[in-house]
């Protein structure tokens, strides 16, 4: 079973990385990889905001959502299919747990917060984080699948974001075509990094 | 009038493009670029999604209080989003199973939610609704060069046309499988961004 | 602009009641159409895997239901072989089954990696003009490379032979293990055997280019540059065609013809 577990992880953090491999949480992952420091913050933030609102939505799905999820409360709701009002609800969800992860942070662990505070805000609608929802419910995670799941999105976003800040970093003291210079050269960089992930493809456990 | 609206809607096009000139909106659009009929489907319905959302969200600008404006706009977009995956589903079934969660994705479209926050909550709906098409377009663009790539080296057809006939089928046609993986992707969008910078060069960024 | 506490929640409030309505009402009027959409994907596949349907070909939703009226579908039960009566195969949800451990059951350590095997599932007869059965079509899954494979296989009346193969659903690397769906491998499937001499699936897909089903009726050509993909489909095969899948209906049936 824990070979299990570890497979999701793996998967979820090489073969099908959340950035190279899905294009997801682009928009931060271009603006925010110019320095290993500030990548690294929002690493981290991203893999814990994955790791909370997976299994919080997959609770949603199959407790509130799904076809017949609804029996719990009396056997007549049964019948009810919400799972239309999907994407409405885990961004809902996503947007709140972000504002009470920043407000407990601030309160109870400082040090956290001074490091992942400035990015808390620029995640909650961050593509990566409703996308690893939206996974979940198509490959029907359970409960502890979609923890794993999560974390390991996350974790293999992060590694993504830190490698490529990593390489903009020494790239600063390269000679660039001006059309190529910043973006363009960015990108073909990702792209380079994308084939190196995709090495772990065959990985069977 | 008449000026300001064709300029929202050709700026966004090259001017300002806003894949190429601010990187936004991209997470959704790529891995739809595998196949030509996928991207135009997917480009549609950022467009009509994009376009509705600002004009409904300029049609509500003065009445919504500044405190949730932000939650507001982001129900507005999520409905509509699931509205068109809905409409998607009933039309478009082949489609919509490829395009999967993708059209979810839209949601979270950086362009989506920064027009509303950045133009639709100053201009008119009227302008707003074409400003929108306008930002869709230029997206859309985006999404149809690189599919259109993509689709024609990575499986030698176009919109599911056989045009290279394929080494696999007895043609000469042997297809680049990069392509049709997640790094052809973003080489291709590297070298748009390059072309497109070196044809106007007051893009070009500073280091 | 400053607002009143009470405008906000006025304000919020009518934003979801309107948003609720729209959103639901699309859901509501669409509803009928898409579980028509998924229906007639589902008998499509099987019609494909049948040999009713060229591979890559859309039919309208009226020549599908017409060719899908010589297809009847059976729930079986899966440890005795038997077939369900009374079971409504419309609102038939293997899938669902799969995974509620009420109506599954955890499946032995397998190559294919298929984690739970429902207690039922639902198969195709092709009825011939007399109503007797000319093929067998049986769901198949399991994990590939990078995601699972899913697809139906036919077997003829003998249930022995194949008739044909397919894969509704994989994202194998295009050009390499993707060529599952492409339909010159395909065609290589009709006519090879299943069964060796001692019941158990023998069927297997090679490393190269296998011999014609009559020297080599156990083996499939590989996909070039897909040893997993190739691999895998050998696994999931023989496993929902073993012994703890289809294995007890497949014998009672032969033994029967």
């Amino acid at each position: 079973m824990l070979e299990h577990y570890l497979s999701i992880a793996l998967t979820a953090i090489f073969v099908e990385n959340m950035a190279l491999a899905f294009f997801l949480g682009m928009c931060s992952f271009l603006a925010v990889s110019k320095k290993v420091d500030t990548a690294i913050g929002l690493g981290m933030a991203v893999t814990f905001v994955l790791a909370i609102t997976v299994p919080m939505n997959n609770l949603i799905y199959n407790y509130l959502l799904r076809e017949g999820a609804l029996a719990w409360i009396s056997p007549e709701l049964a019948k009810y299919d919400l799972s239309f009002l999907g994407f409405l609800t885990y961004i809902g969800t996503i947007a709140a747990i972000v504002q009470i992860v920043e407000m407990t942070l601030d309160r109870y662990a400082p040090a956290l917060y001074g490091a992942l505070g400035v990015f808390l805000p620029l995640i909650a609608v961050n593509c990566a984080i409703l996308g690893g929802s939206l996974f979940m419910v198509e490959r029907e995670y359970d409960l502890a699948e979609s923890a794993v799941y999560g974390a390991g999105a996350g974790i293999g976003w992060a590694l993504a974001i830190v490698g490529l800040a990593a390489i903009r970093e020494r790239l600063r003291y390269s000679n660039i075509p001006a059309g190529l210079r910043g973006l363009g050269i960015t990108f073909i960089i990702t792209g380079l990094m994308a084939i190196g992930f995709m090495a772990f493809a065959g990985i069977q456990l | 009038m008449a000026d300001k609206a064709r300029e929202a809607l050709i700026d966004p096009l090259f001017n300002n493009n806003p894949i190429a000139l601010q990187v936004l909106g991209i997470c959704s659009a790529l891995a739809v670029t595998t196949k030509m009929d996928t991207a135009m489907v997917m480009s549609i319905a950022v467009i009509v999604v994009v376009a509705l959302s600002n004009f409904f969200v300029s049609v509500l600008r003065d009445q919504i209080p500044n405190s949730i404006r932000i939650i507001v706009q982001l129900t507005i977009i999520a409905s509509l989003v699931i509205v068109t995956d809905q409409i998607l589903k009933a039309y478009v079934f082949e489609i919509s199973k490829q395009l999967s969660v993708f059209v979810g994705l839209i949601i979270t479209n950086c362009i989506v939610m920064g027009r509303a926050e950045a133009y639709a909550m100053q201009n008119p709906p009227g302008l707003s609704f074409i400003d929108g098409i306008g930002n869709g377009l230029g997206y859309a663009i985006i999404l149809m060069v690189v599919a259109f790539f993509r689709e024609l080296l990575g499986s030698g057809s176009l919109f599911g046309a056989q045009l290279l006939k394929l080494a696999s089928e007895g043609g000469w046609y042997t297809p680049n499988g990069l392509m049709v993986l997640s790094p052809g992707a973003f080489f291709l969008i590297g070298f748009f961004i390059w072309i497109l910078r070196t044809w106007k060069p007051d893009q070009v960024e500073e280091e | 602009m400053q607002r009143s506490v009470g405008y906000t929640l006025l304000f919020a409030t009518l934003v979801c009641v309107v948003c609720a309505v729209v959103v639901s009402g699309a859901a509501v009027l669409l509803k009928e159409r898409q579980d028509e959409n998924a229906l007639l994907d589902k008998q499509s596949n099987v019609l494909e895997a049948a040999g009713l349907r060229e591979p890559g070909v859309s039919l309208p939703p009226d020549v599908v239901a017409e060719r899908f009226a010589t297809v009847a579908s059976k729930v079986i039960d899966l440890a005795t072989g038997e077939v369900v009566e009374g079971v409504d195969v419309t609102s038939f949800d293997q899938a669902k089954l799969t995974s509620d451990p009420e109506t599954s059951r955890v499946a032995p350590a397998n190559p294919a990696k298929v984690n739970r095997i429902p207690n039922q599932a639902m198969i195709y007869e092709v009825l011939g003009a007399n109503g007797e059965v000319e093929k067998y079509i049986f769901p198949v899954e399991g994990k590939g490379l990078w995601s699972t494979l899913k697809g139906f296989i036919a077997l003829g009346a003998d249930l022995q032979t194949v008739e044909g193969l397919t894969f509704y659903s994989h994202k194998e690397t295009p050009g390499l293990g993707g060529e599952v769906d492409n339909p010159g491998w395909k065609a290589r499937w009709p006519g090879r055997k299943v069964f060796g001499p001692d019941g158990e699936p023998e069927i297997r897909v090679i490393k190269g280019r296998a011999e014609s089903p009559e020297a080599a009726p156990y083996q499939v050509d590989g996909l070039s540059g897909a040893t997993i993909t190739s691999r895998s489909v050998t696994y999931l095969i023989q496993f929902w065609l073993g012994p703890d899948a289809f294995g007890p209906f497949i014998e009672k049936h032969r033994r029967a013809a």
